[in-house]
């Protein structure tokens, strides 16, 4: 195992691959939580969804990959954040248009040129050697933005996330920390996606700190119990995708569905022993 | 210039009045008890005076330099997600986050003043418990903690006794009582338990679609309004 591991560090593509991955990872399952907890689940879907059109056309027009994605993602999530309290289209139904319409136009758009190729499948599904140089820059300097940001706001997203009308009624602005949210959430997905493919993003938020909820009580031990799940998951998932090929985000998805079982019957077997 | 306002002030939900025509005007210090059946509009007036809802025509005023993070609020009903993972302190902590101003985290101050709100209304043993996991009664204190945390020079109470066992309810009268005296803090408070709550506020709004009734208490008492309503209540 350790000979695995050291000849996986001998490839330079496998060390980028893991820095923006064990960053993505640690970033997707802060924010998981309070997604989560607002029923916003489905938030990561809709905003991997327009990032795969925003990709494809950035492919199509040869613009920079990122450059079109971050903006065109983070609009999307504002623009989600919206409908969600305006309704009179509903949140989740926003999402599901927004998922499929941004779907077509990234099919559109890679048709109408190439048709469909390895990249445009990377998108889709993932792919470890997707990144480039300034791919993990980005990454860095993205993920530690939204670290920074999310201890500093931490006691706001906590007061915006438990109970938005009291926070609001309080002098909170609880709009301006959904939006913080919201652009926080864009950007870990258009880092994530690439790595995880169009499809599996949306696990990595949400998988992490259900997982975690199974077994904490606490707000704070939630969020620290779901990042080091999500960077283990992370790490265990790359391994397995290395050592025997298998694709690197349905690897990832698997070992959180089995933390996800694990952490369930855990707390079944709580509640039967309580109960004796 | 008064602490509050309300100059002939509607609601109104999708196109129907719910409420109209309110006039009143209240002071620092003063003991606000708002009374009415259900659905009378006595929640949606609170929530008009915490912003959280527009009027539809009329203005609320706030003198005094009252700003909203001064404000306390003990919701009617909250839609706290049942599986939410919090513990008793982190939900009373939040309460002191409009002291906070641009200072991120906590300080010592502020985790002094939750402990002590939670001794006030005896919940402290709970501190580390989770709060999906209390019983009714007990979720109603530490958001009644949480309120009093917030609260620097007003607070809404909308029905704070639903779910209080006796005891508890008295003490909590005499806890606002201490609070509007002792701290000179406003207090608007709704209630349906009208002979116990009257009896402490210096001033009452009695709402039925409309103002039906504004003034002193001891006005409202004599009123044929007041009479009806107060030995209503007893006969029933
Ligand atoms: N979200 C809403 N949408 C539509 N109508 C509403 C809404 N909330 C309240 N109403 C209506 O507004 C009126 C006043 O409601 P409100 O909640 O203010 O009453 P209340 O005096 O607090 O009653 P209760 O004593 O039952 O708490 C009611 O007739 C109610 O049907
Ligand atoms: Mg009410």
């Amino acid at each position: 195992m350790m000979e695995t591991i050291i000849e996986i560090f001998s490839y330079p593509f496998m060390i980028r691959a893991v820095i923006v991955g064990v960053l993505v990872s640690l970033c997707a399952a802060l924010l998981g939580t309070s997604l989560v907890l607002k029923r916003y689940s489905m938030i990561g879907d809709g905003l991997s969804h327009v990032g795969f059109a925003a990709l494809a056309v950035a492919y199509v027009t040869n613009l920079a990959p990122l450059s079109v994605a971050i903006p065109v993602c983070v609009l999307a999530a504002f623009l989600l954040l919206r409908m969600n309290e305006n309704s009179k289209i509903k949140g989740d139904a926003a999402t599901a248009l927004m998922c499929s319409g941004a779907l077509a136009i990234g099919i559109m758009a890679v048709s109408l040129t190439t048709g469909m190729n390895t990249d445009v499948c990377n998108y889709m599904f993932g792919s470890i050697l997707a990144m480039s140089k300034s791919d993990v820059t980005i990454s860095i300097i993205l993920s530690v933005v939204v670290i920074i940001l999310f201890v500093a706001f931490y006691p706001r997203i906590f007061a915006v996330t438990f109970d938005e009308t009291f926070a609001k009624a309080t002098g909170t602005k609880s709009d301006l920390y959904n939006m913080i949210i919201a652009l926080l959430t864009a950007m870990t997905v258009v880092l994530g996606m690439r790595m995880m493919g169009t499809l599996l993003i949306s696990s990595l938020i949400v998988f992490p700190s259900l997982s975690a909820m199974r077994i904490c009580k606490k707000f704070i031990t939630v969020i620290i119990t779901s990042v080091l799940i999500s960077i283990l998951c992370f790490c265990a998932g790359i391994y397995v995708s290395y050592v025997y090929s298998t694709p690197t985000g349905a690897s990832i998805v698997i070992a959180n569905i089995i933390v996800f079982i694990t952490f369930s019957l855990i707390e079944k077997m709580r509640e039967r022993v309580t109960q004796l | 210039m008064s602490l509050l306002s309300c100059q002939n002030v509607s609601f109104s939900y999708e196109g129907k009045d719910v409420l109209s025509k309110i006039n009143f005007s209240i002071n620092q210090g003063d003991y606000l008890c708002m009374i009415g059946e259900n659905g009378a509009g006595k929640s949606t007036l609170i929530k008009g005076i915490l912003n959280l809802k527009k009027p539809s025509s009329g203005r609320i005023l706030t003198g005094e330099g009252v700003k909203q993070n001064e404000i306390g609020y003990l919701p009617q009903q909250t839609q706290i997600q049942k599986d939410f993972p919090a513990s008793v302190y982190e939900v009373v902590l939040s309460g002191r986050l409009n002291s906070c101003g641009i200072r991120p985290f906590y300080n010592k101050k502020d985790k002094q003043d939750a402990l002590d709100k939670m001794d006030k209304l005896g919940i402290l043993f709970l501190k580390d418990k989770c709060y999906r996991e209390l019983s009714g009664g007990q979720q109603q204190r530490v958001l009644l903690a949480r309120a009093l945390c917030a609260t620097k020079r007003m607070i809404l109470l909308d029905e704070p006794i639903t779910g209080l066992d006796p005891i508890m309810s008295m003490e909590l009268y005499e806890l606002v009582k201490e609070l509007n005296q002792k701290e000179n803090i406003t207090v608007i408070m709704v209630s349906h338990d009208v002979r116990g709550a009257i009896d402490y506020a210096s001033h009452i709004l009695h709402l039925g679609k409309t103002q039906l009734f504004f003034g002193k208490r001891e006005d409202y008492k004599n009123s044929e309004l007041g009479k009806h309503f107060l030995t209503g209540g007893i006969e029933a």
